[in-house]
């Protein structure tokens, strides 16, 4: 009795009906924090003393190079699930999270390139963190190209689950990569146990953006996995009824 | 036959006699092919001798890039003999029987994984001193060449069993394959290259090494685990 909360979320039509509610509620939390964000840190943030206003690349920079570790392992976990208990719906999250996971790593890459440019006057350093981001970016696309190569479904989600799993070796490198090497990349500047050295009148829109990505993700992310709980199941009654526009009947 | 039951004297499955049987197999399949030996070298030779005509011949710009580029190839050789692995298993059936029998697979997967390591990893990493000297590695990167590429073939052996058991049941699996396999090898390459370079600038290999080691070890508890659940994906598919 006490398991059957969780198995239910293993229904993925359980799952589309009750993300339908969710949904508008996500885009507008997203939304705002994301705005706020962006204004409080583009416009209102001081200048840095020593880069002036090109730092502020760091509110896009940051979230989305935190969602490209964190979107990792929400895939390698879900893989994890859907493996051990052989469930449809992990599968479907993790197939959906690897080519956001993709983008945000590319995204913080270039980024990144853009904000070295002015301050450590090259586009491009083969240091440890970046190196290492890099290496991230192949593993998501690895794990893209993996899903499209099998035949069936169930092969492709294994296998993509096997090789998430295995790929997870590499995102403790990376967070940890700017301590072990003396690098070009800044070490940590956000800690949650000691002081963080980075002033709080920047800190704070940088939260604000790291909360409002993290909010973001999920929405894309749900927005995805939706869409692939209606590819796999279309040929179910519930989906076509949904597709028709043929409300169920009220019990 | 040495033990043809299998088993040991209390009547259990022995790991070793499992080990040996299989080990014994691939290396008399691999002996049958003898001609396939040479095919990871001819690579490694003839890559190694296109640095020179496509960069440069200057002693001094090839001493430089010597370390990596040796490390890379080797590299190169090593993923381009993974796809055999499995494949050959696969196609004649040989390889479900593995996966149903009572034998332990985990003992199957490192039986096979050595012998190809002995067939391609270890050929490669002793010829990698000659090439090295074709390309004007200064004398005191020779030993450290040496032992990173020992302990770093092997990781690579292991590690792309993985990436081979994932991709065995495709028709076109060998691109794939050099795709998911290339960014797992990067760590092993990093701490490999850095070994030669830190010997030809006059300096200690050993913690290189030491991490080379770590890797190794890592590689040789779980890697065989992953291929084989990557290996039970693959033939149910």
């Amino acid at each position: 009795m006490a398991w059957q909360w969780f198995h239910r979320l293993g229904s993925p039509r359980w799952f589309y009906e009750k993300t339908t509610s969710w949904l508008p509620w996500l885009a507008v939390i997203s939304i705002a924090l994301l705005l706020t964000g962006a204004v409080w840190g583009l416009a209102f943030a001081p200048a840095d003393y020593k880069q002036g206003n090109s730092y502020r690349i760091i509110y896009i920079h940051v979230p989305a190079a935190f969602l490209a570790l964190a979107g990792y392992y929400i895939m390698a976990l879900s893989g994890a699930v859907g493996l051990i208990w052989k469930m449809k719906l992990p599968f479907m999250v993790m197939k959906s999270a690897a080519p956001i996971g993709a983008v945000l790593t590319f995204i913080s890459l270039v980024t990144g390139s853009i904000w070295g440019k002015p301050t450590w006057g090259t586009w491009w350093e083969w240091d440890a963190r970046i190196t290492s981001m890099l290496i991230l970016f192949f593993l998501y696309l690895g794990m893209i190209a993996l899903q499209q190569a099998f035949q069936h479904r169930d092969t492709a989600d294994k296998a993509s689950a096997v090789l998430a799993l295995v790929g997870m070796v590499n995102i403790p490198i990376i967070y940890k990569s700017v301590d072990w090497w003396n690098t070009l990349h800044q070490p940590a500047t956000i800690k949650f146990t000691s002081k963080s050295s980075i002033d709080p009148s920047m800190l704070y829109p940088l939260l604000t953006m790291v909360i409002g990505f993290y909010c973001f993700y999920a929405l894309v992310l749900l927005l995805n996995t939706r869409l692939e709980v209606l590819r796999r199941e279309s040929k179910t009654q519930w989906v076509s009824d949904l597709l028709n526009n043929i409300k169920p009947e009220s019990k | 036959m040495a033990n043809p039951t299998l088993k040991n004297d209390r009547g259990g499955f022995s790991f070793l006699a499992g080990f040996v049987a299989n080990f014994r197999r691939d290396l008399l399949v691999a002996a049958r092919h003898k001609s396939e030996l040479a095919n990871p070298l001819v690579f490694f030779l003839i890559a190694i001798t296109l640095i020179p005509l496509g960069v440069s011949p200057e002693k001094s710009v090839l001493a430089l890039l010597a370390p990596g580029i040796v490390w890379v190839m080797a590299l190169l050789a090593t993923l381009l003999s993974l796809d055999g692995l499995f494949r050959s298993d696969y196609d004649d059936g040989s390889l479900e029987q593995m996966l149903i029998s009572p034998q332990s697979l985990y003992f199957a997967v490192m039986a096979k994984v050595l012998v190809h390591w002995l067939v391609s990893g270890l050929p490669v990493t002793l010829l990698a001193p000659v090439l090295a000297l074709m390309l004007s590695l200064p004398a005191e990167g020779f030993w450290a060449l040496f032992t990173s590429l020992l302990l770093g073939t092997a990781s690579m052996s292991l590690i792309g069993a993985v990436g081979a058991a994932l991709t065995v049941s495709l028709r076109k699996g060998g691109l794939l394959l050099s795709l998911i396999v290339m960014p797992l090898y990067i760590p092993v390459l990093i701490f490999g290259a850095s070994a030669v370079q830190s010997a030809v600038q006059g300096g200690a290999i050993g913690m290189q090494l030491a991490i080379l080691g770590a890797f190794l070890a890592l590689a040789i508890v779980l890697a065989p685990i992953a291929a084989m659940g990557a290996l039970r994906i693959s033939a149910n598919g």
